[in-house]
């Protein structure tokens, strides 16, 4: 009794040190994140604000610093955005379905393609692009246009979507399956009418950061040929450029002011990214069930 | 007539109507032989017996015993487990409940099942009774259907006037007669209830016991619980399952007696049930 007492005491101040330590390692790798993070945000708003304007939105690219603006690349942005979700969605979505539902873990296949899709989220963009170069450009015939740059984003963000989407698939309690099929219900209308609902807002949220994820992605559109002049609006088949290309672009080049411009069109690109993220938190906060 | 049962006086008289004879019974469900088992390992073996319209039956039996494994076979729950595997043969109505064309959806329109933990749907109480009736394509006078169900389950005078509130919002025992009012939506002709009552405080537990003597009437209900005074509560025929160890440990489920409620726990044919029912084991 004395000698548990006694042990107790003596290791306190040990134990407090290290508490300690880890505690300050803690905060210090907070700091160095949000840091970083204010400062390059702090550094393009000081350099880029005063050109957010209407001419960075409407008009085109330029030699002229003064009259140039981004509308092709911010058009094409929002073009493959919608593209992106109108792709990633119903495939990741359908795919997670499979897998969580209807696959049968005891053959070797479906195993496979499980492993499969976990690689294929760690690959890295730019082995993604040489895909879309040599599969859609080359192989498809389908050239450097605006559709085949969608179509590799889809490929890349196609992993996370259905990662996502299982994971709010797993979250719906079975005890609401057996429910549903105690009740006669057809294996369809299990899923579409318990497990789908049930995990639409996980699958909205991880769509919506799936798709921010995409739309700042630079490497693979470059290797699809997105260009850096583009100096008219994007068609579905046409030559595109898109906003993280056109910031590329702007910040290479050895005149001062494309360099404020390159910052202007961070801020615009920050801006989509975040809203869209912030839209991801408040939906997942929103609508997100504890069973 | 009160029996002393683990030292608790248990009035088994107040159901313990005089069962029609044999003769007079309805089989609905006839067990011949049932074995089931999970990747190999016999969960349950050999069990026969005949279970009767318009009476409660229950399963009873310490756990690992496969009670709840046996129930899960009259409606085809197990099919839900890709490694479980059910041998032997169930008749219901003198029908192969596991014959080659027979499909699991239309047995679950027939045969309903109520579970341990309520599980309603994270929706409206209404659209949780009115679930079955639509997925069977059942919509005419839906209303009066969901009405009638929660009348059924005793649960309408609660419910009437938030229908439209989420079913999340009621008690544990109001989930649970929900449950049992969705199940009731479909007209099913059989109840199998698993443990019903085992996550609810002893009020609710009385209320669900009370909505069972009142459903017995129109229902056939197969209950399985662990509570040995609600089967004598509740039960007009009472099935006791045991654990059969195997030479390796393995636990097998066997089925060591069967007979009326009132014979079971008085006057047992077999000795482990008699131990079992007056505490001496499980």
């Amino acid at each position: 009794m004395n000698a548990a007492a006694g042990n107790l005491r003596t290791k306190r101040p040990r134990g407090l040190w290290t508490g300690r330590l880890f505690y300050g390692f803690l905060v210090l790798s907070l700091l160095i994140g949000f840091l970083t993070l204010g400062a390059l945000l702090a550094q393009v708003f000081l350099e880029g604000y005063k050109w957010v304007d209407l001419v960075l939105f409407l008009e085109a690219p330029s030699a002229d610093p003064r009259i140039a603006g981004a509308e092709p690349a911010i058009l094409a942005t929002i073009y493959i955005g919608i593209l992106l979700l109108a792709f990633t969605v119903p495939l990741g979505v359908g795919t997670a379905i499979y897998l969580e539902e209807y696959a049968n873990r005891d053959r070797w296949y479906n195993r496979m393609l499980e492993v499969n899709i976990q690689n294929l989220a760690a690959v890295p963009s730019i082995v993604y692009g040489i895909l879309g170069l040599a599969f859609l450009v080359r192989g498809l015939g389908l050239g450097r246009v605006l559709l085949a740059g969608a179509m590799i984003l889809t490929l890349l963000v196609l992993p996370t979507v259905i990662i996502a989407a299982r994971e709010a698939i797993r979250a719906v309690p079975d005890s609401i399956r057996q429910a549903a099929y105690a009740l006669g219900a057809t294996k369809w209308q299990v899923v579409w009418r318990q497990v789908l609902p049930g995990a639409l807002p996980g699958i909205a949220t991880g769509s919506i950061l799936a798709l921010s994820r995409g739309l700042g992605e630079t490497a693979p559109l470059l290797l699809v040929g997105a260009l850096t002049y583009v100096s008219f609006n994007p068609t579905l088949l046409g030559d595109f450029t898109a906003l993280p290309v056109q910031i590329y672009q702007w910040i290479a080049r050895p005149q001062e002011e494309f360099r404020t411009l390159a910052a202007s069109a961070i801020i615009v690109l920050l801006a989509i990214l975040l809203t869209l993220n912030a839209f991801a938190i408040w939906l997942r906060n929103r609508y997100e069930r504890r069973w | 007539m009160s029996v002393t049962m683990a030292g608790v006086n248990v009035d088994v008289t107040t159901q313990a109507r005089p069962l029609p004879a044999k003769e007079f019974r309805e089989v609905v469900f006839d067990v011949k032989d049932l074995g089931v088992s999970y990747s190999g390992n016999q969960a349950l073996q050999d069990v026969s017996l005949e279970i009767y319209r318009n009476f409660v039956t229950a399963f009873i039996g310490p756990s690992g015993c496969g009670k709840s494994t046996f129930i899960r076979c009259f409606n085809h729950m197990n099919d839900l487990i890709p490694s479980a595997k059910v041998e032997g043969t169930i008749l219901y109505h003198g029908e192969d409940m596991y014959g080659p064309e027979v499909d699991a959806v239309e047995v679950r329109k027939r045969i309903g099942m109520v579970f341990q933990k309520p599980n309603p749907f994270p929706k409206s109480i209404y659209d949780n009774v009115a679930f079955g009736p639509r997925v069977l394509g059942m919509t005419d006078g839906l209303d009066e259907r969901v009405e009638r169900a929660l009348q059924q389950s005793a649960l309408w005078d609660e419910a009437k006037d938030r229908l439209k509130s989420s079913a999340l919002s009621l008690s544990g025992g109001q989930q649970q007669r929900l449950c049992i009012a969705r199940c009731l939506a479909v007209e099913p002709e059989v109840i199998l209830m698993d443990e019903p009552a085992s996550a609810l405080d002893p009020i609710a537990t009385t209320r669900i016991e009370d909505l069972m003597h009142e459903l017995k009437k129109d229902y056939t209900i197969v209950v399985v619980t662990h509570n040995m005074q609600q089967a004598a509560r509740v039960a007009d025929m009472t099935a006791f399952f045991s654990v059969n160890r195997g030479e390796e440990g393995q636990r097998t489920g066997i089925l060591v007696e069967y007979d009326a409620t009132s014979k079971i726990f008085t006057q047992p044919s077999d000795k482990r049930t008699e131990d079992y029912v007056t505490g001496r084991f499980g």
